[in-house]
């Protein structure tokens, strides 16, 4: 798994700065902190979005038609606060490493 | 050019339209309210083209003032007393960011006791802060100063930001003859914002102000000296620049009759004019008095002062502040760390605290003891050349508690 995204912007030429700033953003990549993963049920979903706005790192996309949800794993840190919301019970938190 | 009339916050207010800001954000605040007002009034009318942003508090207007010319546009905003010490803050970020902004600073005593008149204690406790400070004499060298405060701030080899600081009420509303450039005139001289070093860009992206390890500390502290540095070159040059162009000298100190005195007085801000008058009535009576103004305090022109001053024997300073705790006021501190190694004997003198007038009595009895001094009848002056005798007993009250 990669440690960090680095996303250097388009910046044609380096020069010189005085002062406290910084031209590469770099942030944590809190999916390696993960224990435990959700894992949706996709026939109990009914894609009502709420676990998508409880996530702290906004790493859940709710999607129309197919799969219902998807995960970013980059950043998803297992807290498990999209399960605890659900109001389905479509989300189950389970071991890292388990399942698909 | 023209001439017209102003008052000393007006000539703020027309110096900042002449420099066309994009963005205003001002709290107000006595001495300064009426700079506020009057740049709502412009912004209103269309005589500025800028967005005035109605801040709650000084801390908001210089954050504001700070995110807004980093994306590019010179800004406007202008305070007084508390309000600068609310600001503090956030003038350190402008400084340490190299945001060159320019703001007049209307100068009022800080609390307490609460008060809503001149002296310099809040200027000078913002000294440290890492921005010029530029004190003006008259309400002419407001507009002046200013316009010239842009120019050396916003050069490359300065990224500095400018306190313009001037008495309140002495100069904030005092009405006087200001020599005015034209608007097509101040802009060829002030000249259109170009952004340098950092700014704020959706296209260009970068994170300004981030947390910063102490092994870069250092060097970013050095790299705001070296622009106190180029500063006071700086500032040389674009003074001789507006004197060749709008025919008014201006200069770091002003040294007022200095080439033979035997007593001289330092001042700085308004009272200098006074000053000056009592050393013309000195001459008239053959006594050789001289003045040395101090113009620009930051970068302190400690050479200049020195030059100025090494022929003098005794040299009275005037402090607007008390520098509670401090072996002399700051003004006095600095002038003699710039004489040291000479053998003038140098004093100094606490007054006009408040909005207490420093008249020609108070020159007179300066200068008298300073006299006395230099022909051996004395050894120690009225340090506190204003206090009332009875300062420990001013008030009484009554009580219910058994003491």
């Amino acid at each position: 798994m990669e440690k960090q995204q680095n996303m250097p912007t388009n910046t044609p030429a380096k020069r010189r700065v005085l002062g406290p700033c910084s031209h590469i953003l770099v942030a944590a990549n809190t999916g390696s902190w993960r224990m435990e993963r959700p894992q949706v049920d996709e026939e109990a979903c009914i894609r009502c979005g709420i676990c998508s706005k409880y996530c702290p790192t906004a790493c859940i996309t709710v999607n129309k038609e197919g799969c219902p949800l998807e995960f970013d794993w980059h950043y998803c840190k297992g807290c498990g606060i999209c399960a605890n919301e659900c109001p389905r019970q479509a989300l189950s938190m389970i071991p890292e490493g388990s399942g698909e | 050019m023209g001439i017209k009339m102003f008052d000393g916050n007006g000539a703020a207010v027309e110096a900042i339209r002449l420099a066309r800001p994009g963005v205003i954000a001002a709290y107000p605040i006595t001495p300064q309210s009426s700079i506020a007002e009057h740049l709502a009034d412009a912004v209103a009318e269309g005589a500025i083209k800028a967005e005035y942003i109605r801040v709650e508090s000084e801390h908001s207007a210089m954050s504001i003032s700070i995110g807004a010319q980093l994306t590019g546009v010179r800004v406007a905003t202008a305070t007084a007393s508390v309000g600068l010490a609310l600001m503090h803050e956030v003038c350190g970020v402008a400084a340490g960011c190299r945001v060159p902004i320019v703001m007049p600073v209307v100068n009022r005593s800080l609390v307490a006791p609460w008060s809503l008149w001149c002296d310099h204690s809040d200027t000078m406790a913002e000294r440290d802060t890492g921005w010029l400070q530029f004190y003006a004499s008259t309400v002419q060298e407001i507009l002046d100063l200013q316009l010239c405060a842009y120019r050396i701030s916003e050069h490359e080899d300065v990224m500095i930001p400018s306190m313009v600081c001037f008495d309140g009420f002495y100069l904030s509303h005092s009405m006087q003859r200001v020599d005015t450039p034209s608007d097509e005139e101040a802009w060829d001289f002030v000249k259109p914002y170009v952004k340098k070093n950092m700014y704020l860009d959706t296209k260009d992206v970068m994170f300004i102000n981030d947390l910063c390890p102490t092994v870069e500390h250092t060097e970013m502290k050095y790299q705001q000296m070296m622009g106190f540095q180029s500063a006071a070159q700086v500032s040389d040059e674009i003074f001789e620049e507006y004197e060749k162009r709008f025919g008014r000298k201006l200069q770091q100190v002003e040294a007022y009759r200095l080439e033979d005195a035997e007593v001289a007085v330092v001042t700085i801000g308004s009272m200098s004019g006074t000053g000056k008058y009592v050393v013309e009535q000195l001459r008239e009576k053959g006594i050789k008095a001289g003045l040395l103004r101090i113009c620009m305090f930051r970068p302190f022109p400690d050479r200049k002062i020195h030059e100025a001053l090494k022929n003098i024997p005794v040299i009275g300073v005037i402090d607007r502040s008390c520098g509670l705790g401090g072996a002399q006021g700051p003004v006095c501190s600095e002038v003699k760390a710039a004489m040291y190694g000479e053998s003038s004997k140098i004093y100094g003198y606490i007054g006009g605290i408040a909005g207490r007038d420093i008249s020609d009595g108070s020159f007179r009895k300066i200068f008298n003891e300073l006299l006395k001094i230099k022909d051996g009848k004395a050894d120690t002056v009225s340090t506190w050349f204003d206090v009332e005798e009875n300062a420990m007993n001013i008030r009484e009250v009554e009580t219910n508690a058994n003491v």
